[in-house]
């Protein structure tokens, strides 16, 4: 690391306060990658088209490697080893294994941030807009069918959760 | 790659920004979500010396309609404008065009401005803001001044801003009520750069019928009477050509038949609305 630049920042990493010195040109993936560790976060084409590298800033899908982490001070990011314990990510882990939704598991992780972002965001998407959705995460081996099918069986499984209760309270009635 | 190293700082006023890009003698970028500027430094096609990070600056996020004149500022993002947080005036155009860029994860960061400064021929806040006829808000050491639309891109990546001064944000008329508006993107996979861009917005409560044809290597191409094109169903004899001949498209070439279909197409879109809202 050449000293000129650096500055402190802190900001949370996976609910746990961090306070690191970082050279500005350090992109957010390759802080969390080689300084903190993380490596869960991939690193794919470095100019924001592959999307392997998407996390959570703030609550919202980011590409982390045209982000420097030094604009992410006072952010909360989120890699996918903060989703260990998060309800949606866990089904959607179960999905994308039972419908065969990943080979070589490069793009997984930021597959599966693009896919719950549009579990959460778009709760009635159709197949096109699942498809359309994902058009910025790029799998070079498995194929999106089963991508598509896995994020169709957390959507449906919701939505059928979703209506039980009221399902039930028509049959009462 | 990445990125070649760099200085950076995080101002909280335009002052204070443009005091700190000023001793950079030009070597000095603004910046706001990166989405742009980040991968032509990773590839090093940027080397700036020091990034001066405006999104800390809360003025450049205030939006206003006075009247009928529709300010936004600089710093929102695409997200913003897709998810509807800001009233943008234009009957749902800038909606659906935020929409359409790149992916969730780059409109999450990316911004109104910064994609306007970095002036992309093919992408879209360019020619939306063309065919908005919008005007560009701009602060530098000087003082603030406007630009016209038509002033504002020299030409692919180029624009009118000094290096010491900050798109503070665009202004243009509201939409009237009456209002109707197409755009149509021609791209190989949803996300991309287009490689042909038409819009329209037809307006006759305020006198304006005006088409813009994008994407074409240069600033947008301005049609500022595009009512022979909406008026023509028979793209084959019609008035298209001689616009897109105007616009510096060789027929006979690719681009030709690409920028035709997309301005057909476009066209097509107003007419189906005659009768209904759109």
């Amino acid at each position: 690391m050449s000293d000129a630049f650096i500055k402190t920042i802190e900001l949370v990493v996976n609910r746990a306060p961090v306070v690191d010195r970082v050279e500005p040109r350090t992109s957010l993936a390759d802080f969390l990658r080689e300084q903190r560790m993380l490596c869960g976060t991939n690193i794919g084409c470095e100019q924001g088209v592959c999307g392997a590298c998407t996390i959570d800033v703030d609550g919202v899908p980011t590409r982390s490697c045209i982000t420097p982490a030094i604009s992410c001070a006072g952010s909360a990011v989120r890699t996918i080893e903060g989703f260990d314990d998060d309800a949606i990510m866990n089904e959607l882990r179960a999905a994308f294994s039972a419908e065969h939704a990943l080979q070589c598991g490069y793009c997984t992780p930021g597959m599966l941030m693009t896919a719950r972002d549009i579990v959460t965001r778009l709760p009635d998407a159709d197949d096109a807009r699942v498809r359309l959705e994902l058009s910025g995460n790029l799998c070079r081996c498995t194929g999106y069918v089963g991508i598509v099918r896995a994020i169709r069986r957390v959507l449906d499984a919701r939505r059928a959760r979703a209506a039980a209760p009221l399902a039930a309270a028509a049959a009462t009635a | 790659m990445k990125a070649a190293t760099y200085d950076y700082a995080k101002p909280l006023t335009c002052d204070e920004a443009i005091a700190l890009i000023v001793p950079t003698g030009g070597m000095g970028k603004f910046v706001s979500g990166s989405q742009s500027l980040g991968p032509m430094m990773n590839l090093r096609l940027a080397q700036p010396e020091m990034l001066v990070d405006l999104r800390g600056i809360a003025a450049l996020r205030a939006c206003r309609i006075e009247g009928e004149t529709v300010t936004l500022g600089a710093c929102l993002t695409h997200a913003q404008i897709e998810d509807g947080k800001v009233e943008t005036g234009t009957r749902g155009l800038m909606e659906y065009v935020a929409r359409g860029i790149a992916y969730r994860a780059v409109r999450n960061r990316g911004t109104l401005g910064g994609s306007l400064a970095h002036a992309d021929p093919a992408a879209d806040w360019i020619n939306t803001m063309c065919a908005l006829d919008a005007q560009f808000l701009v602060a530098g050491p000087g003082g603030a001044r406007v630009i016209d639309g038509g002033d504002w891109m020299a030409g692919a990546f180029t624009t009118a801003l000094e290096a010491d001064e900050i798109l503070t944000g665009v202004r243009f008329a509201r939409l009237s009520p009456t209002a109707r508006w197409s755009y149509y993107k021609f791209n190989r996979k949803p996300g991309e750069f287009a490689e042909a861009i038409a819009v329209f917005i037809d307006d006759a409560a305020r006198g304006v019928c005006r088409a813009v044809i994008g994407a074409i290597d240069a600033p947008p191409f301005a049609i500022d009477d595009a009512r022979d094109l909406l008026r023509d169903a028979n793209p084959q004899t019609s008035c298209f050509d001689a616009h897109l001949e105007a616009a510096g498209i060789e027929a006979g070439s690719y681009e030709h038949e690409v920028h035709r279909v997309a301005l057909v197409r476009a066209a097509a879109a107003i007419r189906n609305q005659d009768g209904k809202a759109p």
